[in-house]
């Protein structure tokens, strides 16, 4: 099978300690990997490692070409759009120059209107706020436009970083069904990041289980729902013993 | 009447200087959150690069542009050889840096052209206009409230309009994002500093013929241009852009209205500074930073 993404042995650091130990995950084409683990075990890192934000060592492929230690702008370029923690939308920003950006490093400037449609299409409440500056946004609309945005630059892989973070769970209900949608309509492959496993476990075709900078399980996501792991990790143990990473 | 639109008319020139200085002051406080205390000194060396040039009998406006161009660079340079370097500096240090940066500049316009005044060609002709019948006003003055104008329409259209415009507010808004969209923020911050420049320039060259030049030009202005930008909102282009304006009509009412106000003029744009800082910390149209989560 060929994959989105392949992370051999990668190790990074926030130059004070070392978060992730020598990490090996393969992301299928098409469809939903979800990178699972307790506060602290280094799923942010791993994202953050993958679009180049940080020092990282080892050997990521995209699409089979490497992509290790090139810079964030690189990489986006390359069809990585990252839907980082905290959203980063440009809050000064109207929601149109938003989504405007997204389609920065678009291949065909031409396919923006088609972008667009879809994208409003999936979230038509973004629609309403075109004009609104994003910083006033609802933090569900916010992420909707984190996503939006990534969805403009046509990208081949979406990192998401805990979508579901900070919202209500209806909002998160009905994200991950867009989510769901976005999956299966685009062909596009997804890396989410999540602490609530249930719900990325019902959205993935394949986890993996990341534990204090270590992978310790992967498979598909109906084996690692059954994993008796991801009930420790689930039921929040990791997280004691992750505290000091 | 009259005496009041020839002030106002007066006023207006001079914020129009000041409003594009505040601007080339907040371009660079939005992509940075700092406040280039050389600005005034750049543009003032600029003006004096405009100066050699006309000495050497380039035609005043292709001296200009040339200058402009010239600053653009200049400023790019600098802003990677100096500046770069403290991009994680703390607060103080980069202020630090500026106040170097003021006074080497400073220095160095002063050990080239030396400290003397010099008259400075005015890029319009020298005579008058006679806009009503008993209201003229001098042609540099109403060119200098025309060049400022067109320099802030193009910025705001270049801005609000261009694809590189765009990247360049979304630089100034979050390094991390532009990042992770396939914008080079590094290129951004250089080419904000060369845009800053380049302005500065024309304010410099539209001041000189008014002020005349020497290296101590730049202070007034960068005082009068900072009060704007606060008192407009020194995170918002428009809101200092307009601040500019209300600073220089203001300045030209106290000199002709209030009894020894142009000897106490700079005073008002001190005052103004504190007040709106007390009042108004954000400014007129300066974001107070909304943000839901």
């Amino acid at each position: 099978m060929k994959h989105a993404l392949e992370l051999n042995n990668v190790t990074a650091s926030y130059g004070h300690g070392s978060i992730l130990h020598g990490i090996d995950l393969a992301v299928p084409e098409g469809g939903v990997t979800a990178l699972l683990g307790a506060n602290g075990a280094g799923k942010t890192t791993t994202l953050r490692a993958i679009c180049g934000m940080i020092e990282t060592h080892g050997e990521v492929r995209l699409f089979g070409e490497e992509i290790t230690g090139k810079s964030p702008e690189a990489i986006a370029r390359m069809g990585v759009a990252h839907v980082p923690d905290g959203r980063g939308t440009f809050s000064s920003l109207t929601v149109m120059d938003n989504l405007r950006l997204g389609a920065f490093t678009a291949k065909k400037r031409g396919n923006f209107q088609r972008s667009l449609d879809r994208v409003f299409d999936y979230f038509p409440r973004l629609k309403e706020r075109v004009g609104q500056h994003a910083g006033t946004l609802s933090g569900g609309e916010q992420q909707m436009l984190a996503i939006g945005r990534a969805l403009m630059a046509e990208p081949r892989l979406i990192l998401l970083d805990e979508p579901s973070i900070g919202l209500a769970p209806v909002i998160v209900k009905q994200l991950f069904e867009i989510l769901d949608q976005i999956a299966r309509d685009a062909g596009v492959s997804m890396l989410l990041v999540e602490q609530n496993s249930n719900l990325a476990l019902k959205l993935a075709s394949n986890a993996a289980l990341l534990e204090v900078g270590n992978l310790v399980a992967r498979g598909t996501a109906k084996e690692l729902s059954q994993n008796q792991e991801i009930a420790r990790a689930y039921l929040g143990d990791v997280a004691a013993e992750g505290a000091g990473a | 009447m009259t005496f009041f639109l020839e002030q106002l008319i007066i006023g207006l020139s001079s914020g129009g200087i000041y409003a594009i200085m505040a601007l080339a002051l907040v371009m660079i406080y939005k992509s940075t959150g700092h406040v280039n205390l050389a600005q005034g000194e750049m543009a003032v060396f600029s003006t004096f690069i405009a100066w050699t040039l006309v000495q050497m009998d380039v035609p005043i406006w292709p001296a200009i542009l040339l200058t402009v161009a010239v600053s653009f660079v200049g400023a790019i340079v600098l802003e990677r050889v100096v500046v770069r370097p403290f991009a994680k500096a703390d607060d103080l240090v980069v202020v630090a840096v500026f106040v170097g940066l003021f006074l080497s500049i400073h220095s160095l316009a002063g050990a080239i052209w030396n400290y003397e005044v010099k008259p400075f060609p005015s890029a319009f002709s020298d005579g008058s206009i006679s806009l009503m019948d008993d209201l003229s006003i001098r042609a540099h003055t109403l060119g200098s409230l025309l060049t400022t104008g067109a320099v802030l329409t193009a910025v705001w259209f270049f801005f609000r309009y261009t694809r590189l415009g765009l990247a360049l507010r979304a630089a100034a808004d979050n390094h991390e994002s532009s990042r992770l969209v396939g914008i080079n923020v590094s290129v951004m911050l250089a080419l904000g500093w060369g845009l800053a420049a380049g302005i500065g320039a024309v304010a410099g060259v539209m001041i000189a013929p008014v002020t005349f030049l020497d290296p101590g030009m730049g202070l007034a202005p960068l005082i009068f241009a900072l009060a704007g930008a606060l008192l407009g909102g020194i995170t918002s282009p428009f809101g200092a852009a307009l601040g500019g304006l209300i600073v220089g009509v203001l300045e030209a009412m106290v000199s002709a209205y209030v009894p020894y106000g142009i000897e106490f003029r700079e005073l008002i744009a001190l005052m103004l500074i504190l007040s709106v800082l007390l009042v108004r910390p954000a400014g007129l149209f300066g974001e107070i930073v909304t943000r839901r989560v």
